[in-house]
């Protein structure tokens, strides 16, 4: 209670002012969204008016997300995208996160700075480049899923670097030499120490290039062929304002929990493998 | 120092090739979609024009570019009254005006969670950090069921008695687009900021504390020197997508008079203008290349640091 009397004495003393601020900008960042996904569960067509709770928008409706082709494929389109992304880019990332870290050699500052490069650069320049790319240029692919894999795979790898490369530096070289003084092969060194030790930012980085692939509209709708080749993300930026159905939000909703468990699933085995590793690591994992 | 002498040794365990050929698939990766691809864009930016069918005729050899088209898209650029001039000039004022709210807002919340969380720090983090993994286009979904002329935003402000009819938010306004803008880059301003302010030890405050300067002295000569490189950092990250952004005026404006870059290389490609698209690309890397090679030193400064070399 004099918590309350104190704080209306003085709303404006420094952390106060600093709470309003804080819960203020999560409503404003969250509360839309949460609207959103209310109404993909609204009872009639309006996205504007509350009328009651229902699934028929999932489902069962002509409309819904499983019931209209063009949803449904788009639904398959982007997990089949967003999988096979994680399949290219995170093997290539971690390999690369690998040189980069362990090659002391001078051409690791150049491949450095150009994955860099490709990760900052606008996204617009990346994706009209890619489009000319495959339009003028690699003719044979051409456009659709393909090149949509590799410019997406391109772009994501960063992610993955990012990610091991962090992990890595606290790592250390110790391990691996060790198990080489042991007898172990360089393969079998990277192989049994190195990789196990690495798995958990492995699993987290997947869990990022998938949710951010699932998500990704730039690079997919420029090199996007036809309705075939059209994600969640480039059907909602054409839908959405002409007229849509809450079958678009519930469509929307769908990716929010498949990229939360997935981001969430990656927060518990990394923060689980992480803690084990802090006990012996060598005798656990060379065993 | 005595990594030389430490890499010597170490060859001995690696062999010299075993490293560097795990960089090999990501960097030819690398060279085929990002370098080549954008060699493409000079060779159709600098290249020729089909004279009959004016589909574009790119040029690989640098030595046969000529730099005519180029130049006339420049010149539009600098022409009064041309669409490219108020497309590069909404395109500053929106990014500018939403990259400041971004800072405005982002820093007390990154401040907040920094200083004053307290035992709801981790909450407050996962909360922060949710608009990251929520797709942006369901984001701007969102905002577009609030805003239509019957939609909640207007309810409400009608409720307060702000205003009599319904406000047509997505018909052409900038502030739409800032404020969309602002929404939904502002987690990438909060993120660096906090990274910063988060590694600021309470000793050094609590010294410049003992030695008697007051809170707002301690916050205007410490905390915000000292939080310089984050704020850098933010406003660079922040505004080099946005610089790109073509979809969120198209989903909360839509109108010419609320174009950006992005909105002009989109539809020039569109509508076969393929040479004055690959030109606007280019211009467009110009004008970002001193931000973009600014962030690119401070992060690889901050990896060599971290490090420890």
């Amino acid at each position: 209670m004099s918590h309350v009397r104190s704080w209306l004495a003085n709303p404006w003393a420094r952390a106060r002012f600093l709470w309003v601020v804080a819960v203020a900008y999560l409503a404003w960042t969250l509360l839309p969204v949460i609207i959103a996904v209310l109404f993909s569960f609204n009872a009639t067509r309006s996205l504007t008016s509350w009328q009651g709770f229902s699934t028929q928008w999932y489902a069962g409706n002509v409309n819904s997300v499983w019931d209209d082709p063009v949803l449904r494929a788009a639904l398959f389109q982007s997990l089949k995208l967003a999988g096979l992304t994680v399949l290219i880019a995170v093997p290539l990332g971690v390999a690369f996160a690998l040189a980069l870290d362990r090659w002391q050699g001078r051409g690791a500052g150049p491949a450095n700075f150009l994955m860099l490069f490709s990760f900052i650069t606008p996204e617009v320049a990346i994706g009209i480049a890619l489009l000319l790319f495959f339009t003028q240029l690699a003719i044979g692919i051409g456009l659709g899923f393909t090149a949509q894999l590799a410019g997406l795979s391109m772009y994501m790898m960063a992610y993955s670097v990012i990610v091991v490369r962090a992990r890595l530096l606290s790592i250390g070289r110790e391990y691996e030499e060790a198990a080489m003084d042991l007898g172990a092969s360089p393969v079998g060194a990277l192989r049994r120490v190195l990789l196990p030790l690495l798995s958990p930012a492995i699993f987290a980085s997947a869990a990022i290039v998938f949710a951010a692939s699932l998500d990704n509209f730039v690079i997919s709708q420029q090199l996007s062929k036809d309705a075939s080749t059209q994600t969640i993300p480039i059907l909602i930026y054409s839908s959405a304002r002409t007229g849509p159905l809450p079958s678009l939000n519930a469509l929307a909703s769908l990716t929010l929990v498949a990229s939360t468990l997935v981001i969430g699933l990656a927060l518990v085995v990394y923060r689980r493998a992480s803690r084990e590793q802090r006990r012996p690591a060598l005798t656990r994992t060379v065993a | 120092m005595p990594e030389g002498a430490a890499s010597g040794t170490r060859g001995a365990w690696f062999p010299r090739w075993f490293w560097p050929s795990f960089a090999t698939p990501a960097t030819l990766w690398l060279l085929a979609f990002f370098v080549v691809p954008f060699f493409v864009i000079l060779a159709i930016a600098f290249g020729r024009l089909d004279p009959i069918f004016l589909t574009p005729a790119p040029v690989y050899n640098p030595a046969g570019w000529s730099f005519g088209p180029f130049g006339d898209v420049l010149s539009q650029i600098f022409s009064s009254g041309s669409i490219y001039q108020s497309a590069l000039a909404h395109t500053l004022v929106f990014v500018g005006t939403a990259t400041a709210l971004c800072l405005a807002i982002g820093y007390p919340v990154a401040y907040f969670i920094a200083r004053h969380a307290g035992r709801f720090k981790t909450l407050f983090l996962v909360l922060f950090i949710a608009p990251f993994w929520i797709s942006y286009m369901m984001r701007m979904l969102a905002w577009i069921n609030l805003l239509q002329p019957n939609g909640y935003v207007n309810r409400g402000l009608e409720a307060l008695g702000l205003i009599d009819g319904p406000v047509y938010w997505l018909n052409g306004k900038p502030l739409t687009v800032i404020l969309g803008l602002t929404y939904g880059y502002i987690p990438y301003m909060i993120l660096p900021l906090y990274g910063t302010l988060d590694r600021i030890p309470a000793s050094t405050l609590e010294a410049s504390r003992d030695l008697g300067a007051g809170q707002l002295s301690t916050f205007l000569r410490v905390t915000l020197p000292l939080s310089r490189q984050g704020i850098l950092a933010g406003l660079v990250i922040v505004s080099l997508p946005m610089f790109g952004d073509y979809y969120t005026t198209t989903l909360l404006a839509g109108t010419r008079n609320t174009a950006m870059i992005g909105n002009l290389i989109v539809s020039s490609i569109q509508s076969s203008l393929v040479q004055t698209g690959a030109s606007l690309v280019l211009i467009l890397l110009l004008l970002l290349i001193v931000p973009m090679l600014y962030y690119l030193r401070t992060t690889e400064r901050a990896a060599e640091i971290g490090r420890g070399a």
